[in-house]
């Protein structure tokens, strides 16, 4: 290294350096004033808080998935009407199940409106299961916007006894009347079926433990990478018993159904405003069978209908676990969430972009086919969606651990 | 059908409609021509101006950005020996020497030809089986998808090199290093030494990068001559290259058939298909001296599946809303974003979509080509730059790549990590595409396997498809021991004569079989089914490799195994001890942990420019403003963050 050398690189690093932190340094974000201890100071928010500020919102799953099109969907809309027209960025940071997104949430957030984590029943459930490696706690959150879903659990024909497959359908009753005799059946002819599972700690969880209390003899295949490689493993014959969120089964699945090759047994359900079970509305005339060449469009009866038609009290522990969990996957299945001490001055901004959003021409044209047709909620709607997926009773919690042990050998 | 078909083609060639194609293409082209940045990064840049577009539009851009990614690949992958995308990396096997000799335009005009030719066939098959092909794509159960992962792993015979030994330890290297993170059957973390960025696993992105672009980089540098050393073809080139192609048509046929074919498979994944074509037209081939040293053969082949392979992913896509492949992901979510629903419906009442969505792909593919020969030329003069001029632009183009992987500074540390191993790999002639076969079929041998076993058991033998797979798999390694591809086969003869010092590569061997005993361990940890394939792949491997410690350290006789490059390189042919590069880049990464990657690369450019490019004020502040500008101009439109550091700068 001659001199010269040295007194070249000195004087383009001073140069570079310099220039690069003198930029920064015009570039600083001095609108936002943080406390010591991190809260901001609500003075300053105004309508013009968000104004050329760049909000990020972290989507813990990979790019294509549900919960990465419910971002992608919803980020324009969001950058047109929230005050401020704030640009939108989706990080989508995927790991270990959503834990890995999670956890880089909660290391990094300040409570400013400017990172937001949206979750989903799979970031729901580890949590709720205390799992060592979930460094998130949803205490220390609140929601922005909650998003519920539903499902559907079906069965191939194959393993249908003639007569039942053709047995009529005109009406929801019979629906349900059908359900149960199926699962009499398969139940009574000890019938092992298989199905396909993205793994013992995913949404799953609801569908398996749903199986086991209708006393069904379900064996879970672990390793699809997704419920759509599980509905593919359903059309190759090769799974018996396969569930799609709600979305996907009328997309893809109901078609199984109109050419017979799919017969639906019971939905998740939804909650009402008040957190009680009921039939979910999304599901209103969709297919359920053929019969004598035509389509029968009846709803499909929920889980908690089947399961009390089977001889069992909608009561006690293992229902009260079921009702739990169920909450926190579907239910609460899309959360949008912020730390808990941001000003309310920052949600009622973004509460203003989601209500003009709702209004927007381009937004009622394609959300039901993009999302389905469940609302997306704000407020206390939100709020009441938010605590029945995220606050599950000791006494479930520890059902469920001891049942995952019990039936897959798992210690969590 | 034939006046739907025509229909479609008459609504794409509206001007509007045409314009937004175009723009896809251009954007899908300028992407691709960046390693690491694929598909994904092209959507978030296109998405937002999404809404508002009609159908035809939408669905023309999108095509037209994700047909052309793996065309533009080439670039780099031909140039620079970097794996431009997941499905051409078998063409860095035969496009770099090429490239090294002066014949860049040459392989770059016979592979994009290839790749028009492929993405017309994929489109042509698309076109007459998207109403049938249902059934078919049915018959691959996980029974199929088991056998033909294991049909994959054959190829490794042809490509293992001189050594069988190595060959197949590289092989079972790579399985075990696929097999860190989430176990598929049950979930259970293995060999994550409880970090949490190992939970998914290492990214293939970074695992070829490192594999592939490293040590060429390092020797490149060490060599600090140009890349292109042989007389330059000039245009010549460029005409001999669609020669090339001409003559090897069927070549392009076969290996075209195959990509659509791996492709329409739900499940197989892209990152195969060019591996499975470049082995076939090698087992294929009467000749098969120059293969890894500089065969077009080796360039057509992958490039003429890669690109067909997207047609047949649209397939699965289509019909059943299952991604065929990485970027098919990013496709569905962008038809759903603009209300389009992929599934059954596509081959009825929607498809004229459907035949929208063919012809974007086939003119997409031709606009594609089209360009990027136009651009073969002038770009592959690039080859001709001193490379100390060059070096800095492709460590800075290498690390943003591998940070694309999932944007933490851990990508950089691993890239690091493998480079290293990369570099011993090459040095020591453990065949590098072995380690990478066994790396990208891991998790689908080990995850098909577990599930075949549990739906079929021993029924699975009974299976047309499966026997049929089977057949093929027992041809293939019939075939392929019959000349096996090595890049060291020059050297090889001339080390026969000197006798040299074993212990480097003896001490490489016993990393090697140090990690393969740690994988053990682990896996006996684990429950059954979350460990039975790492602890099978390991029992195989450790005896292969006290054999190879046996001959390294007792052999007296010359022998396959025994082989380290750098002591059989005439001296004076690298001018930097091997480490030189390995510390210039660990330089750059340390820095960036404490000032930030943006400013680190400043450093680095204006260093390494300064002392080993020697040259002047004007130029190394030129460059390094360049350098550092295109970093920040695809940062921007990207909403990329770089690498903080301890000191935050708030930019």
């Amino acid at each position: 290294m001659s001199k010269g050398q040295v007194r070249q690189i000195s004087l383009l690093l001073f140069l570079f350096l310099g220039a690069y932190i003198f930029i920064s340094f015009l570039n600083r974000d001095d609108t936002v004033f943080e406390e010591a201890d991190g809260s901001l100071r609500e003075t300053h928010i105004d309508d013009n808080y968000f104004a050329g500020k760049t909000i990020e919102w972290i989507i813990p799953f990979k790019e294509g998935g549900g919960g990465d099109t419910w971002a992608r969907f919803n980020a324009p809309f969001f950058q047109k009407h929230i005050p401020g027209n704030p640009a939108i960025i989706i990080s989508n940071i995927p790991g270990g199940g959503s834990i890995k997104g999670a956890n880089l949430f909660a290391e990094r957030v300040r409570p400013n409106g400017l990172l937001i984590l949206g979750t989903s029943g799979t970031t729901q459930m580890p949590y709720l299961l205390d799992d060592p490696r979930v460094r998130y706690d949803y205490r220390h959150y609140k929601p922005i916007m909650a998003y519920p879903t539903g499902g559907v659990v079906y069965v191939s024909p194959d393993i249908v006894s003639e007569d039942l497959r053709n047995f009529k359908v005109t009406t929801v009753e019979e629906q349900l009347e059908k359900a149960v005799r199926v699962i009499r059946e398969l139940t009574e002819n000890g019938v092992q079926l298989k199905y396909g599972s993205q793994g013992p700690t995913s949404l799953d969880i609801v569908t398996m433990y749903s199986f086991d209390l209708l006393g069904l003899d379900v064996r879970a295949v672990f390793g699809f990478r997704g419920r759509g490689a599980g509905r593919l493993a359903f059309e190759r014959g090769e799974v018996k018993i396969d569930y799609q969120t709600s979305t996907a089964y009328l997309k893809n699945s109901v078609p199984l159904v109109e050419s017979s090759e799919a017969i639906p047994l019971f939905s998740f359900g939804a909650l009402d405003e008040n957190g009680n079970l009921i039939r979910d509305e999304s599901f209103n005339n969709s297919a359920v069978g053929v019969f004598d060449g035509e389509i029968a469009r009846v709803n499909v009866p929920h889980f908690g209908e089947v399961y009390q038609r089977l001889g069992h009290q909608l009561e006690g522990i293992e229902w009260d676990t079921w009702f739990a969990f169920m909450s926190a996957g579907f239910g609460g299945m899309k959360l949008l969430l912020t730390p808990k001490e941001t000003p309310d001055k920052i949600i009622a901004l973004f509460h203003q972009g989601i209500k003009k959003m709702k209004d927007d021409p381009e937004y009622r044209k394609n959300k039901s086919k993009a999302l389905g047709e469940y609302p997306q909620l704000i407020g206390e709607g939100a709020n009441n969606i938010f605590t029945l997926a995220t606050q599950v009773g000791e006494t479930e919690k520890e059902f469920m651990k001891n049942w995952l042990r019990k039936t897959y050998d798992l210690n969590i | 059908m034939l006046d739907l078909v025509l229909q479609a083609l008459a609504t794409l060639f509206d001007p509007e409609n045409f314009t937004y194609l175009v723009l896809g293409v251009l954007l899908g082209l300028i992407i691709g021509v960046f390693p690491g940045l694929g598909g994904i990064a092209g959507l978030s840049l296109l998405l937002p101006f999404l809404y508002g577009m009609d159908e035809v539009s939408a669905l023309a851009t999108l095509i037209g950005l994700v047909a052309v990614i793996p065309t533009s690949a080439t670039f780099t992958s031909v140039l620079m020996g970097i794996p431009g995308s997941s499905s051409s990396q078998a063409t860095v096997l035969d496009g770099f020497p090429l490239a090294k000799q002066g014949q860049a335009s040459r392989a770059l005009a016979a592979a994009f030809t290839s790749s028009l030719f492929g993405g017309l066939f994929g489109a042509v098959i698309l076109t007459f089986f998207v109403q049938i092909a249902r059934p078919v794509i049915l018959i691959f159960g996980s029974a199929e998808l088991c056998m033909l992962a294991i049909f994959g792993l054959s190829m490794v015979g042809s490509l293992s090199g001189k050594s069988v030994v190595k060959g197949i330890l590289a092989c079972g290297f790579g399985l075990l290093v696929g097999s860190i993170g989430a176990a598929p059957a049950t979930g259970e973390f293995r060999m994550t030494f409880g970090v949490d960025y190992l939970y998914d696993g290492i990214p293939l992105v970074i695992i070829a990068l490192s594999i592939f672009a490293f040590p060429e980089i390092s020797e490149l540098f060490r060599k600090e001559s140009a890349i292109a050393e042989g007389t330059d073809l000039g245009k010549r080139g460029w005409l001999l290259g669609i020669k090339d192609f001409y003559k090897n048509k069927w070549v392009a046929l076969r290996c075209a058939g195959i990509g659509t074919i791996v492709g329409a498979i739900p499940g197989m994944g892209g990152s195969v298909v060019d591996w499975i074509a470049y082995a076939h037209v090698v087992q294929t081939s009467k000749d098969k001296s120059r293969f890894g040293k500089g065969d077009i053969r080796g360039v057509i082949a992958p490039e003429s599946a890669n690109n067909a392979k997207e047609g047949g992913a649209l397939m699965p896509t289509l019909i059943f809303g299952i991604p065929g492949s990485g970027s098919m992901a990013v496709f569905l979510g962008g038809m759903v974003l603009i209300g389009i629903e992929a599934g059954p419906s596509m081959v009825t009442k929607d498809i004229e979509l459907t035949y929208t969505i063919i012809w974007s792909l086939a003119i997409a593919n031709v606009l594609g080509a089209g360009l990027s020969l136009g651009l073969a030329h002038p770009i592959s003069k690039l080859t001709k730059i001193k490379f100390s001029y060059l070096a800095p632009f492709m460590i800075m183009v290498i690390s943003f790549a591998a940070f694309q992987a999932t944007k933490s500074m851990s990508d950089l540390w691993l890239l690091l990590i493998f480079g290293l191993i990369g570099i011993f790999m090459k040095r020591f002639g453990w065949s590098r595409p072995a380690f990478l076969i066994g790396f990208v079929l891991a998790t689908q041998a080990e995850s098909y396997l577990n599930m075949a076993v549990q739906f079929y058991g021993w029924d699975m033998f009974k299976r047309p498809g499966v026997l049929i797979i089977g057949a093929l798999t027992l041809v293939s390694i019939y075939y392929s021991r019959r000349g096996a591809v090595d890049e060291n086969a020059e050297l090889m003869q001339k080390i026969s004569a000197k006798e040299i010092n074993r212990t480097p590569q003896f001490i490489f061997a016993l990393v090697v079989i140090t990690f393969m005993l740690f994988a053990f361990g682990d896996s006996i940890r684990q429950s059954f089914l979350g460990g039975i394939f790492p602890l099978t792949i390991s029992i195989i491997s450790l005896p292969l490799a006290l054999w190879l410690l046996y001959l390294l350290w007792g052999q007296k006789k010359v022998h396959a195994a025994i082989f380290d490059a750098e002591q059989s390189v005439d001296e004076g042919v690298f001018k930097a001890p091997w480490f030189e590069p390995v510390l210039w880049i660990a330089g750059l990464y340390v820095l960036s942990v404490i000032i930030g990657f943006i400013p680190a690369i400043m450093v680095f450019f204006v260093c390494f420019f300064t002392l080993k490019a020697k040259s002047g004020l004007i130029k190394t502040a030129a460059l390094t403003a360049g350098g550092v500008g295109l970093l920040l101009l695809f940062g921007h439109f990207l909403n990329l963050q770089f690498p903080q550091g301890f000191i935050h700068f708030p930019i």
